[in-house]
C-alpha cells in the first residue's frame, strides 16, 4: 500500500505540493490528473523517494521512504518500476542493455536467461529486432515501449507511469493501457499513473485523484469522478476553457482582438 | 549621504556574506563528492569494464593531444632560455633547465590544463545531459547508485591516467628541449642528455607525479559535481560545462601553487 499523507514541497517559493494526502491500495490502479505542471511529477517523484519531501510522508507498505537513504531505500526501490515522461533511457546504451541493465545490476541471472527476459519484456509492449538499436534511432513512441519493457524487468510489485500515452500513437497508447490493465489483472501490480489523456484515465482507472493548486481535491472510481459535483472538476475532465480553473489560461478578449490583428506585412 | 553610503555598505556586506556562504556551500558539496567517490573507489563489485573504457577516453585518446603540446612546449622553454643561457656561455645548462621545469611544474600542470578542458568538459557535458534527460533519476529508480555507477569509474581512470600522462608529457617536453638543443644550439647529444639527467632526483619526479595526481582528482570531482547539478536543457548543460573548465582551470592553478609551496617548506 501506497500512502501519502500531508505531503508539501516548495522549489525556489514555489509551492507546488500542499498537504497533499492520497491513499492507494495494493493491487488498484490510481490515476492522477491534473494540468500541467500542478506538481503531479512531483509528487511521483516523492513516491519513489527521488525527492524529499519539506513537509508530510510517503509510506510504502508501512516503510516511511522519505527517511530512507543509500541501501535501505535502494531496497525499497527494487519494488518498483517507473516509467518516465521521456523515457530516460540510457543513451550510451543500446535496447537490449537498458533493459538488461537492472537485472545485470541485481539479479545473478545467467546471460541466456537474462536474453530470454529481455526479448519476453520486449515483445510484451511489441518490439522485436531491436535489440541493437541506441535510443537516439528509436522513435518517440518506440522509446517509450522500451522503457516501460525496463521498469518490468524486475517485475516490479508497483509501477509508475508518467505520462504513459503521451508521445505516442492512439493505436500504440491504447495497447499501453491495455498492458497497464493486464499487469493489474494477471500480476496484481500497484500502478500509479500521471496523465491528462482523459481516455485513458477511464479506462484504466480503478480509482482517479485530481491534483490541483498542489492538494488533492477529489478521489472516486471513474463513474464518481463523471459524476462531481465539484466544477474545478468538471472543467478539467471536460476540456473546458470556461471555467473556475482560470490559472496560466490566456485572456479571451486579447485572444479576439489579436485575431482581427493577426495580419502581419512582410518585408 | 550617510544614509545612502549606510545603505550601499549594508548591500554590499550582504553581498558578500552570500558569496561567502555560496563559495562555502560549494566547497563543503566538493568535498563531500570527494568522500563519495573515495568511499564507492574501495566498494566491490568494482567495474573494471568501465574503467578500461573511460581510461581509453581519457588516457589514450589523450596522448596525441598532449604529445604536440609538451612538444612545442619543451622547445619553447629550450628557446627562450637559450637567449639568456647564450649571454652567459652557459648553453649546455638549458637541458637542465628544461628537464627540471618540464618535470616539476610544465608537464603536470600543461597535462592537467589540457585534460580539463578535452575530459573534463565532455564529462560535465555528459552528465548534464543525463541530469536533465532524467537518465540520473532512472538510474536511481533502478536501485543504482549514480556516484558509484557514473563517478566512480571515472575518479580511478583519471587518477590513474593523469600520472601517466604527465609521465608521457615529461619525456616528450624533454624531447622537445632535446631536438632545440642538439640541431639548432649545437650541443652534443651525450651531453645534452647527461645534462638532463644529471640534476634530476627522485623527489621531483615525485613531486610532479603527486600534483598530477591531485590535479585528476579536481577534474573528475568539479566536472562530474558541475554535471550533477546542471538544471535548465541545453543552456544549462552549456553553463555546466563552461563553469566546469573555468573552476577546473582555477584549482589546479590554486592547487599547484599549494603544492609547489609545500614540497619548498618540505624538501628545503
Amino acid at each position: 500500500m501506497i500512502d501519502v499523507q500531508a505531503l508539501s514541497k516548495a522549489f525556489h517559493e514555489h509551492q507546488v505540493l500542499d498537504r497533499a494526502t492520497l491513499t492507494i491500495q495494493t493491487g488498484e490502479t490510481m490515476v492522477i490528473i491534473g494540468r500541467s505542471g500542478c506538481g503531479k511529477s512531483v509528487l511521483l517523484k516523492h513516491i519513489i523517494g527521488l525527492l524529499k519531501p519539506d513537509a508530510g510522508q510517503v509510506l510504502i507498505d508501512g516503510v516511511n521512504i522519505s527517511e530512507l537513504s543509500g541501501r535501505a531505500l535502494d531496497k525499497v526501490r527494487l519494488k518498483f518500476g517507473m516509467l518516465f515522461q521521456n523515457a530516460a533511457l540510457f543513451d550510451s546504451m543500446t535496447v537490449f542493455e537498458n533493459v538488461a541493465f537492472p537485472l545485470q545490476e541485481h539479479t545473478t541471472l545467467t546471460v541466456s536467461a537474462m536474453t530470454q527476459r529481455v526479448h519476453e519484456c520486449l515483445q510484451l509492449v511489441g518490439l522485436e529486432r531491436v535489440d541493437d538499436l541506441f535510443p537516439s534511432e528509436l522513435s518517440g513512441g518506440m522509446r517509450k515501449r522500451v522503457g516501460l519493457a525496463r521498469a518490468l524487468a524486475m517485475s516490479p510489485q508497483i509501477v509508475l507511469y508518467d505520462e504513459p500515452t503521451t508521445g505516442i500513437d492512439p493505436i500504440m497508447g491504447d495497447i499501453v493501457n491495455d498492458l497497464i490493465m493486464a499487469l493489474r489483472d494477471r500480476l496484481k501490480v500497484t500502478s500509479v499513473v500521471v496523465t491528462h489523456d482523459m481516455r485513458s484515465a477511464y479506462k484504466v482507472a480503478d480509482r482517479i485523484a485530481m491534483l490541483y493548486n498542489g492538494s488533492i481535491i477529489e478521489v472516486g472510481t471513474p463513474d464518481q469522478i463523471r459524476g462531481s459535483k465539484n466544477l474545478i472538476v468538471q472543467q478539467f475532465i471536460k476540456g473546458e476553457a470556461v471555467g473556475p480553473i482560470q490559472e496560466g489560461l490566456p485572456d479571451r478578449r486579447i485572444l479576439s482582438r489579436w485575431s482581427s490583428r493577426s495580419q502581419v506585412t512582410l518585408r | 549621504m550617510i544614509e545612502q553610503l549606510s545603505a550601499s555598505f549594508l548591500q554590499t556586506t550582504a553581498a558578500a556574506g552570500t558569496w561567502a556562504v555560496e563559495l562555502f556551500w560549494y566547497a563543503g558539496s566538493l568535498c563531500l563528492l570527494f568522500a563519495q567517490a573515495i568511499g564507492g573507489a574501495f566498494c566491490r563489485p568494482l567495474r573494471a569494464r568501465a574503467i578500461v573504457y573511460e581510461l581509453w577516453k581519457i588516457g589514450v585518446q589523450s596522448c596525441f593531444i598532449v604529445f604536440l603540446s609538451s612538444l612545442f612546449i619543451g622547445m619553447v622553454l629550450a628557446f627562450q632560455s637559450a637567449y639568456q643561457m647564450q649571454k652567459l656561455a652557459a648553453e649546455i645548462y638549458i637541458a637542465s633547465l628544461v628537464a627540471l621545469s618540464v618535470v616539476r611544474e610544465i608537464g603536470p600542470v600543461i597535462t592537467a590544463l589540457i585534460v580539463a578542458g578535452r575530459v573534463g568538459s565532455s564529462i560535465a557535458a555528459e552528465l548534464g545531459t543525463m541530469k536533465v534527460t532524467e537518465q540520473i533519476d532512472a538510474l536511481m529508480t533502478l536501485a543504482t547508485d549514480p556516484v558509484r555507477f557514473l563517478i566512480v569509474p571515472r575518479f580511478i581512470a583519471l587518477i590513474i591516467a593523469l600520472p601517466l600522462l604527465t609521465l608521457w608529457a615529461d619525456a616528450v617536453g624533454i624531447l622537445g628541449g632535446f631536438l632545440v638543443g642538439t640541431l639548432k644550439l649545437n650541443i652534443l647529444p651525450s651531453l645534452y642528455w647527461k645534462m638532463t639527467t644529471i640534476p634530476l632526483a627522485f623527489k621531483d619526479l615525485f613531486s610532479g607525479l603527486l600534483k598530477a595526481l591531485i590535479f585528476g582528482m579536481i577534474i573528475c570531482i568539479v566536472s562530474c559535481f558541475e554535471g550533477f547539478r546542471t538544471e535548465g536543457g541545453a543552456e544549462g548543460v552549456g553553463r555546466s560545462t563552461t563553469v566546469a573548465v573555468v573552476t577546473s582551470f582555477l584549482l589546479i592553478i590554486a592547487a599547484d601553487c599549494l603544492c609547489t609551496a609545500l614540497f619548498y617548506f618540505v624538501w628545503h
